[in-house]
């Protein structure tokens, strides 16, 4: 628990050093069209740099460095779930500018826009648990 | 294609970059576990003994960052320029997408990346592109 806490905290000061807890710097980066922005990629290859490596060897393993079980994805399979799913979030990442990492930060931030779409993010989780549980899944 | 070179911070968004990496390495190596924040927040709908502290401390770590990072430094501005309803459509259509479709930037576009999984590379590719085109409604209309 004490690593999970350390984990989001270095995460969420990675996204406030990168600049990615401001949405407008992430639509900057959307706006292909506009003056662009093309620092999102930079940031995205700084944490690809670290984690290729991480995970070259975290799959090499069959536990963590505390001895407990790995647990990878297995899916591979890009179904219908996947794609209508990406385009949704794309839709509303471009919206608003945010996507749940740097909403988090905002909030921690107390800014009262960010709890607005924190609030509506987590209602969105709450009504996929409904529609998952109907369809039996 | 006009870069913006006032607002292009490569070195800043690189070694935020390499932050965010570390965060993910330091997860995967002792949590066994892809640092991916939509499934880390959407698991807690679905509790599970001994699965609940981690999540949250993992999620607390996020939101008390910037606290910490104020003790250090100058917190940079954050312009959230869309309108509230706005907000709520796009946070409704983030957390229901990213459950159905099984990640985020972080699960998908630094994890899956990082991971060389296929899927994932789909996955990024597909909502970085939808935020390209509604980025690109938006500004046509407004």
């Amino acid at each position: 628990m004490i690593v999970a806490f350390l984990s989001g905290l270095i995460f969420g000061i990675g996204l406030i050093i990168s600049g990615m807890a401001n949405p407008a710097k992430v639509l900057a980066f959307l706006d292909i069209t506009g003056l662009w922005d093309p620092s999102l990629i930079f940031v995205m290859a700084g944490a690809i740099a670290i984690g290729f490596f991480a995970f070259l060897w975290a799959r090499s393993r069959h536990t963590t460095l505390l001895g407990a079980e790995m647990k990878l994805p297995s899916a591979t399979k890009v179904d219908r779930r996947l794609i209508i799913g990406a385009m949704m979030f794309g839709a509303g990442w471009g919206l608003a500018g945010f996507c749940p990492g740097p909403a988090l930060v905002g909030l921690g931030m107390g800014l009262p826009k960010a709890l607005l779409f924190v609030a509506a993010m987590l209602a969105g989780m709450g009504l996929y648990e409904l529609f998952d549980r109907t369809r039996g899944g | 294609m006009n870069i913006d070179l006032t607002a292009f911070t490569p070195a800043a968004a690189l070694a935020g970059g390499l932050l965010i990496g570390l965060a993910a390495a330091v997860f995967v190596l002792f949590n066994g576990r892809i640092a991916g924040i939509s499934g880390i927040l959407g698991g807690l709908f679905r509790p599970r003994h001994g699965d609940i502290g981690w999540r949250l401390s993992f999620i607390g770590g996020l939101i008390v960052a910037p606290l910490i990072y104020a003790l250090f430094w100058h917190l940079p501005e954050i312009h959230i320029e869309a309108h509230p309803i706005t907000l709520i459509v796009a946070g409704l259509m983030v957390g229901f997408g990213t459950r159905i479709g099984s990640g985020c930037t972080s699960g998908h576009g630094v994890c899956g990346i990082s991971r060389l999984s296929f899927r994932s590379i789909i996955a990024t590719a597909i909502f970085m592109a939808l935020g390209f085109i509604i980025v690109y409604l938006v500004r046509q209309w407004s």
